[in-house]
């Protein structure tokens, strides 16, 4: 092939061709230097300004997170708190409105009782008058009967005696 | 230039109408005339449209200094982070004041891969002379800084201490031929890998002339393409973090 | 006729040079299965391995890369 066309004008590989390699060079010498002196003196200061008010920012928003979450937790616990409160209110309440009732409950209890040991006195009262009357009453019915009963039979009793045994007979 | 080449090359009969390695040719950007070393050719064109691309992107991209960046901000900041990250997880923590001249290479690259890749583009990156003269920049910096750095110790690179006695001088020979011939393999890897990817496409494209097999070699060419965006970014980096390697290097040479 | 038999062996040569890649194919291939199967095991260590897998790749890439070079100097250079 190097044959066919002149050597000179077109080599094989472009590559290889060393009459383009001082141009090639002087060019990249220019554009790496370009380059290295955009990227250190503009780009590369400002992409890492750029990340670190980033992470400065992420920072902060974490921390003003983490206040927010810690005023949460006071409010939670506040909150709490004030719930425990009204419950122990509400329960001392419940005990107080307890005891009150309880309290009156025992005084008309013990009136109610009072009253019913009055009545039951009273009628116990009147029950052994009633019982005292009645042995009186037997008494005499037993003493006339039993005069009645010794005077049918032809003998004579006194008062006193009949007396006498119908007390005995009714104590035995 | 397609009629010179059809002239030149339709004779051996492989149904060229161009030549795959034409796209290469270093030519004066206005008119004809020989190339001396300040003449703006294609070459110098489309580096210096790099240099634009890479003051858009990371000067007008960032000039609004968004809290919550834009779109174009984003990819500045991506790239920034990227190889930041690299030279630090690398190099150190004292590498970190080389990054500039290793974000330079980067970009510089990138830009030259991917504008490449447009059509009618030239790619200076598959240039034996450009990555040459990346890598030997690189090579010699970094020889420099390791003994300026490190003095006389530096040469303990080649030295493998955790090797047995006997097997350490063959080890430091392999170690300083293969120290010699990074400059070569860091630069022809770029430089073969972008002309390879950019020949493969044109010899595909020159299939296209013949109609039976046009579709396939539009198929052909778009696959290829797609491997190239990829290899493209990935020379770049491959590039960049062998530069971060060889200046671990030379920063700590000791194994 | 001289120059045609340069010529055939320079085309033989670069078609064989074209072999290397398999060599290249076969070392990337090697690299990136043997970090697969490494980051399965230990998915954990995978993120920090990457740039040992790139920088692997590219020391077994470029060698195939100079087998393609020498069958693109074959053909127009020489």
């Amino acid at each position: 092939m190097a044959t066919q066309t002149p050597a000179a004008s077109a080599p094989g590989m472009p590559q290889l061709d060393f009459s383009t390699f001082g141009n090639q060079i002087f060019w990249l010498v220019v554009a790496l230097v370009a380059i290295y002196f955009v990227l250190s003196r503009m780009a590369l200061p400002r992409i890492a300004s750029v990340l670190a008010e980033r992470q400065g920012t992420i920072t902060s928003d974490i921390a003003a997170a983490e206040d927010l979450k810690a005023k949460a937790l006071d409010a939670e616990a506040a909150y709490e708190k004030a719930l425990v409160d009204a419950r122990a209110e509400a329960h001392r309440i419940v005990a107080e409105a307890k005891a009150e009732i309880q309290a009156d409950l025992d005084a008309a209890i013990a009136k109610a009782d009072a009253e019913i040991a009055a009545k039951s006195a009273e009628s116990e009262k009147e029950i052994s008058a009633i019982r005292a009357g009645a042995m009186d009453a037997v008494k005499d019915v037993a003493k006339s009967t039993a005069k009645e009963i010794v005077a049918a039979m032809g003998a004579t009793a006194d008062a006193r005696s009949i007396t006498a045994a119908v007390n005995a007979r009714l104590k035995g | 230039m397609a009629t010179e080449a059809k002239d030149a090359h339709a004779a051996e009969g492989g149904g060229l109408v161009f030549h795959p390695m034409d796209q290469f040719k270093v030519e004066p950007f206005f008119g004809d005339g020989p190339i001396a070393w300040y003449t703006l050719t294609n070459a110098a064109v489309w580096m210096g449209v790099a240099v634009l691309a890479i003051f858009a992107l990371l000067v007008l991209g960032t000039a609004r200094r968004a809290v919550v960046p834009g779109r174009i901000q984003s990819i500045g900041e991506l790239a920034y982070g990227f190889i930041y990250k690299m030279v630090e997880d690398i190099c150190g923590k004292d590498g970190v004041k080389y990054f500039p001249y290793i974000m330079t290479l980067f970009m510089f690259i990138v830009f030259a891969n991917f504008l490449g890749l447009l059509p009618m583009a030239f790619t200076p990156t598959s240039h034996i002379a450009v990555t040459a003269v990346m890598a030997f920049a690189v090579f010699f910096a970094v020889t420099i800084l390791g003994f300026v750095k490190n003095g006389a110790s530096f040469l303990s690179l080649f030295w493998v201490s955790s090797a047995p006695l006997p097997l350490r001088p063959v080890l430091a020979l392999i170690e300083i031929i293969s120290y010699f011939v990074r400059p070569v393999s860091h630069s022809i890897r770029l430089a073969g890998n972008m002309m390879a990817g950019h020949a493969v496409i044109k010899v595909f494209a020159g299939f296209a002339a013949i109609a039976a097999i046009a579709p396939l070699s539009v198929v052909a060419i778009t696959a290829m393409y797609g491997l190239e965006v990829l290899v493209s970014f990935i020379q770049a980096y491959v590039f960049t973090i062998l530069t971060c390697v060889y200046l671990k290097d030379a920063l700590h040479p000791h194994h | 006729m001289e120059g045609d038999i340069v010529q055939m062996g320079a085309y033989l040569g670069a078609g064989l040079a074209c072999m290397g890649m398999g060599g290249a194919a076969v070392g990337v291939g090697n690299v990136a299965g043997n970090y697969l199967a490494g980051a399965l095991r230990n998915p954990s260590a995978a993120a920090s391995q990457t740039a040992t897998l790139f920088i692997g790749i590219a020391f077994a890439e470029a060698l195939g890369i100079f087998s393609f070079l020498v069958a693109l100097l074959l053909m127009f250079a020489v």
